[in-house]
């Protein structure tokens, strides 16, 4: 069995690429930290990767807005380098700053005639907040998520919050079936899809997120971003209500890592 | 060209900084509330950009490309100066009252890191890139025109680096610094008598005593010459109380209810000996043997950790700046604490960070507060948002912490940050050879920060805002997180000998300390500026942030200069350590200070004080006799010290670097308030530190001895709680106190430092740094026009940083299981002098100066501690909680509501210590006394019989049982004292700070 290789793509101010990259060498991933500069210069370093990582943090410290400059510089800069990434059925996969920073590259497949679909802005509460979340899973497509349903992970973030445009816009994403994550509480299990309004009341729905939306995926299924950090749940001991369970159960973050993994193998 | 882009929420609702001004102009009294001609306002941020070549279009990109979220924001651009820049945005609801237009914008010369970004970014996008400035545009209705300025000034700008513009902006370029004149300032001291000496002292901010100030004419007399400027700031800087500790390490006579006591070098035989003496005794005994690496010597006091690693540990004070101005002062506090981190050793990789704020309540009424003071919920808002923003910005975990209430520091805020770091066991150590280059990394110097150290040993006055904007610096934790990176690779392929931050007194305190025991050459025309305009003497003592300074050897420049370069960070070669003794500065060749090493660390005159201490009288603390306490609970639920923080904590990234295992609020709904952190430094290892602190400034007004040594050993059974060894925390010590001239002053603290001593030998616990600050005092003139001062309490934060060996035998404090049997260890005390039970009297403040300060017995905690700890390990305890404020009765409703779980005990099995009490003060005592080394425990129904024989002959009592009813009943012989939903304490603990 051959080892996928992992790019974890680094930026000044970018800060979870430590225990990313760990959580890829955990599902079997060989991993290589790359510095935009890096990148920039010698776009063929992305030949040698079959996954794309954009980590946590605060790029370019969200300067004008997060992810803003990063995702400029990708879109600008490299993105026939990768278009091709992607279409050459490889993987890549955005987490919080990550995930901002995907929204402003095109490659999450957001854009319409009249501009972005969606956005990710100010939490509803003004202010940076972090906190466990539950997520609804619905796969779809997406190669990251297959196989689950519902999973815990924590948010900390202040401009996480997924807003549509417009109705349309909801409803063309919902019907694709690309609203992967979704925010739920002990209340209301599963939320409907339909309204731009959250179901899911906060401090479950962290941000005030239309929808309830927590993560979405491309029309491949091959680009994943997400607000929450599965790379932060990858051991048992990681969830917050730990001590409180009869049995250590492994960190279910983890299962995405194990399948990009698996997708190469 | 000048033009001005505009970008608007697309509707009020999504316009958060027009929000966040009409409610801190509502906490500060400013806004008036009304319909029609009530406080309105509207805000933009806007880009100047200007360039010869820019075109309307290329602008009209730059917006839509770069600048404007199309989904939830609009624009507007011309030419500046254009009338339809200046008309209210049209979603405008606001007052019927006209509007005032009001901008924020950077002072000529300051750094822009948001301009800079998108200047780069516009670059990209092929367009030759414009000068860029940005800035921020509020309407403002509802107020007087004369109001703006002071709005602006008092809830808006950062007076250091920030101005007001009432109405349209007025400019025609862009500023970009004016060029600097060499001219050499010499002093001429010579001719000056005493009192000619400290005005030089006071006006010059070298904040200097006389007998130093007489020094230093004495020697340049002999020297026969006058000092210059440069060298004078150097001497203040290095003699300074916050960088020589002069005060602390000098002589005392000392005497108190014991007796009399002369120390050579106070802290030196009292908290130092205790380390050393526990080091002798570890060495003696063989195996484990002394695991403390670096104490006392480096920017942090280092431990062993696992057979990799070391772990440094270190806590800062930033009370000043943090008066002045929340966000920044507690901002660069953080950043700063991280660089002592970094410059640990030869550099320590940041893990996580702690941070313990002392506030004035924050519903102090605005019309009371004194000339000069900031409104204490702005400095609690500014401070817990500046500490945020660097911690989550850099991505280190902020896992602990403590908040602190109490009227006197009021003109005085108390902000300690710490951080703990990571390093190969290898890199501990750190020394620059001759020869080596003086290479500065990071950012740029500036004007900002001027005068840091010096300010900070000075008492603060109602002037101190006019006269000390310069000391606050700005942080940019972004340039922190990228030097951070390059100095780790650095360090790991051994490409610099020694490392040291920047802090206070910025160049002249690192390479002063760095060179002391070789000499140095600076070059200081060599420094790269943020703008033009610094004088020779400003890039000296520039205390600009995130600078770190290495000694390289010649060999390894090369690679150290194109590692920085390939990640973006900017190196440069300032000088070279010279085997000479002395500190020779010079700015384009021409020579600007000459002085002796020895001068500068030895040439201090010894500072001599007297120190007295007298404890307070002992009273009884007589209360009526009740029926019912629940009231009581509800009311130290809610007291500002008890209540949750968790407003605090979630603005904090607490799990980033994916260690955590313990987060600082647990329970069924992560909202209980954990002991302490437990975290997991190396990922793929289970061996974990564990993080928690102990305060309590309010005994320190019955006996700092009790305070301290509370102190003490509530850090070390928040560590226990959770699952630390006891034989292996570190713990740190940080004083902050009033005017230590004042004898009395002194002598209280003497008297806490001689207290640490005796408890960290009995607990095995060795203090590894620690930092004081002194003169935390705020003097105004008050209505009467009378001057007025204002001490804080003696304030002693002891950190603590524990060990254990395997993360998943640690332990949470709520009740996991219906049916477990719940202990109380530790002996109860009628011990309520300064608790909060006597706090929340309605009879108020008689109460609170009687009753018997808590104490500690030191063998028996010790015991109690190592017990704890090996029935944890054996896995017998299901959660723990140790007892401090409020506490028995606070600890088991903490336990129940943070469970989801009710609970009933029976008071009476509580053993008290007194046989004596009357029957209502037995009650109270074993109910709210805050009796040190104390626990309650839920163990594991099949394990009680474990348990109780780990706890052997130490005092402990089953004393009740978890139970699913919601409801917290505690009965003393049948009768019910305490008896409250668990949902309605939470909610009492929960309301005060829920912001």
């Amino acid at each position: 069995m051959t080892s996928p290789a992992v790019l974890v793509l680094r930026a000044p101010g970018t800060n979870c690429d430590k225990e990313t990259s760990y959580a890829f060498e955990r599902a079997g991933a060989v991993v290589r930290q790359v510095h935009i500069r890096e990148l920039l210069e010698s776009p063929v370093v992305l030949d040698e990767h079959q996954i794309l990582c954009l980590p946590g943090g605060f790029s370019y410290g969200d300067d004008i807005a997060s992810g803003r400059i990063l995702g400029n510089q990708l879109r600008e800069r490299l993105a026939d380098a990768l278009l091709r990434f992607r279409d050459d059925g490889k993987l890549i996969f955005g987490i919080c700053n990550g995930f901002q920073v995907l929204m402003k590259t095109g490659l999450l497949d957001i854009d319409d005639a009249d501009g972005p679909m969606a956005t990710l802005t100010w939490n509803d509460s003004g202010r940076y907040e972090a906190r466990w979340v539950r997520l609804d899973v619905q796969p779809g497509n997406s190669v990251l998520l297959a196989g689950l349903e519902q999973v815990d992970m924590p948010v900390a973030h202040a401009e996480g919050k997924f807003l549509f445009r417009d109705q349309k816009s909801l409803d063309q994403l919902a019907k694709s079936g690309r609203l992967v994550l979704r925010y739920v509480s002990p209340e209301v299990s599963v939320p409907s899809a339909a309204a731009l309004a959250p179901a899911t009341p906060y401090p479950a729905n962290p941000n005030g997120a239309s929808a309830d939306v927590a993560g979405i995926c491309d029309t491949t299924g091959r680009v994943l971003g997400l607000m929450p950090h599965p790379e932060r749940f990858i051991e048992p001991h990681q969830h917050p209500q730990w001590t409180r369970r009869p049995e250590l159960v492994a960190g279910t973050g983890l299962r995405l890592f194990e399948n990009g993994v698996a997708y190469f193998r | 060209m000048l033009w001005e882009i505009d970008v608007l929420p697309r509707d009020a609702a999504l316009d958060r900084p027009a929000q966040s001004l009409s409610s801190n102009a509502k906490d500060y009294g400013m806004a008036t509330e009304g319909t029609g001609t009530g406080f309105a306002c509207a805000s933009a941020r806007v880009f100047l950009l200007e360039g010869e070549h820019l075109s309307a279009s290329d602008v009209d990109r730059i917006a839509k490309e770069l600048l404007v979220d199309p989904v939830v924001e609009r624009f507007v651009f011309a030419p500046l100066g254009a009338d339809d820049l200046a008309t209210p945005p049209s979603g405008w609801t606001g007052s019927s009252a006209p509007a005032h237009l009001l901008h924020v914008l950077s002072k000529p010369g300051v750094m822009d890191p948001v301009a800079q970004s998108a200047q780069a970014a516009i670059a990209e996008l092929g367009i030759d890139p414009p000068l860029v400035q940005t800035c921020r545009k509020y309407w403002i209705a509802g107020l007087p025109e004369d109001r703006l300025q002071e709005v602006g000034y008092r809830l808006l700008a950062n007076d250091a680096i920030e101005q007001v513009v009432v109405g349209p902006l007025a400019i025609d370029h862009l500023e970009v610094g004016r060029p600097y004149r060499f001219a050499l300032q010499t002093v001429d001291l010579d001719s000056l008598d005493d009192e000619g000496l400290m005005r030089w002292s006071r006006e010059g901010q070298l904040y200097l005593q006389l007998a130093e100030m007489q020094t230093i004419q004495q020697t340049f007399r002999e020297m026969g010459r006058p000092p210059t400027d440069i060298e004078l700031e150097t001497l203040a800087q290095t003699w300074s109380e916050h960088c020589s500790h002069k005060t602390l390490a000098g002589r005392i006579a000392y005497s108190d209810d014991q007796g009399e006591r002369q120390f050579e070098n106070m802290l030196k035989e009292t908290i130092f000996a205790a380390t050393q003496e526990l080091r002798r005794q570890w060495n003696a005994d063989g195996e484990p043997g002394d695991w403390c690496v670096s104490v006392f010597v480096d920017n942090a006091g280092i431990v062993t950790f696992d057979d990799q690693h070391h772990v440094a540990f270190k806590v800062e004070t930033h009370n000043h700046p943090s008066a002045l101005e929340p966000y920044g002062g507690a901002n660069t506090g953080m950043g700063g604490v991280i660089r002592d981190i970094l410059g640990t050793g030869l550099g320590a990789e940041p893990i996580c960070s702690t941070d313990v704020f002392c506030f004035a309540p924050p519903d102090t009424p605005a019309d009371s507060l004194p000339a000069g003071v900031l409104h204490p919920r702005r400095v609690m808002k500014g401070v817990v948002e500046g500490v945020r923003d660097y911690g989550n910005r850099m991505g280190i975990p902020t896992v602990n912490g403590a908040v602190y209430f109490d009227e006197r520091y009021l003109g005085n805020p108390i902000v300690y940050c710490g951080n703990v770091g990571l390093v190969p066991y290898d890199k501990a150590f750190g020394d620059p050879n001759p020869g080596d280059y003086i290479v500065t990394v990071g950012g740029r110097t500036g004007r900002d920060g001027i005068h840091g150290a010096t300010f900070s040993s000075a008492e603060l006055t109602s002037e101190s805002e006019e006269l000390s904007g310069g000391a606050v610096q700005i942080g940019n934790p972004i340039e922190e997180k990228c030097v951070q990176d390059v100095l780790l690779t650095a360090r790991d392929r051994g490409l610099f000998t020694a490392v040291t931050d920047c802090g206070a007194g910025g160049f002249s305190s690192a390479v002063g300390e760095m060179g002391e025991k070789i000499g140095a050459e600076v070059w200081l025309e060599q420094a790269p500026l943020k703008y033009e305009g610094l004088s020779y003497t400003e890039i000296w003592i520039s205390e600009a942030q995130e600078r770190m300074v290495l000694s390289v050897p010649e060999k390894d420049w090369e690679e150290l200069e194109s590692l920085c370069a390939s990640e973006g960070v900017e190196a440069t070669r300032i000088g070279r350590f010279e085997p000479t003794g002395r500190l020779v500065l010079k700015y384009h060749g021409e020579q600007v200070a000459d002085l002796a090493m020895s001068l500068l660390h030895d040439g201090r005159p010894p500072v001599i004080r007297e120190a007295h201490y007298q404890p307070r009288e002992v009273s009884p603390l007589l209360l009526p006799s009740k029926a019912d306490y629940s009231d009581d609970l509800h009311q130290i639920l809610g007291s500002l010290n008890v209540a949750s923080k968790e407003w605090i904590i979630r603005q904090y990234d607490h799990e980033v670097k994916g260690g955590s295992v313990v987060k600082p609020l647990v329970g069924i709904a992560s909202d209980g308030p954990s002991d302490a952190a437990v975290v997991r430094p190396v990922l793929s290892s289970n061996r974990a530190l564990v993080i928690a602190c102990g305060m309590n400034p309010r005994y320190g007004d019955f006996d700092t001895y009790h305070m301290a040594a509370s102190a003490i050993d509530e850090a070390v059974r928040n560590c226990v709680a959770v699952g630390a060894d006891p034989d292996r925390i570190a713990i740190l010590d940080n004083f902050c106190w009033g005017d230590c001239e004042n004898s009395e002053t002194l002598g209280s603290l003497v008297r806490a430092a001689i207290a640490c001593h005796d408890l960290s030998i009995a607990f095995g616990t060795p203090f590894i740094s620690g930092k004081d600050s002194l003169n935390n005092e705020f003097s105004y003139t008050d209505s009467e026009g009378d001057r007025q001062t204002i001490a804080i309490p003696p304030s002693l934060l002891i950190s603590a940083m524990g060990q254990m060996d395997d993360a998943a035998r640690a332990v949470t404090m709520d009740f996991k299981r219906s049916g477990n049997r719940v202990y109380i260890v530790g002996l109860t005390k009628n011990e309520l002098g300064g608790s909060h039970f006597s706090l929340v009297q309605s009879s108020g403040e008689e109460h609170q100066a009687q009753g018997q300060v808590p104490t500690v017995d030191p063998p028996v905690a010790k015991a109690t501690f190592v017990a704890m700890h090996n029935a944890i390990c054996l896995g017998t305890v299901a959660a723990c909680h140790d007892l401090s404020e409020g506490g028995f009765a606070v600890t088991a409703a903490e336990m129940a509501f943070a469970g989801g779980l009710g609970a009933e005990f029976s008071l009476e099995k509580i053993p008290l210590a007194e046989e004596s009490l009357s029957a209502s003060e037995a009650t109270v005592a074993r109910l709210f006394s805050e009796s040190n080394s104390r626990f309650l425990v839920e163990v594991k129904a099949s394990a009680t019989g474990a348990f109780e024989k780990m706890m052997g002959d130490l005092p402990h009592a089953a004393v009740g049982h978890v139970n699913e009813s919601g409801q917290l009943t505690i009965r003393n012989s049948d009768e019910k004292v305490i008896d409250a939903s668990i949902d309605s304490l939470k909610d009492s603990w929960k309301r005060p700070l829920a912001w």
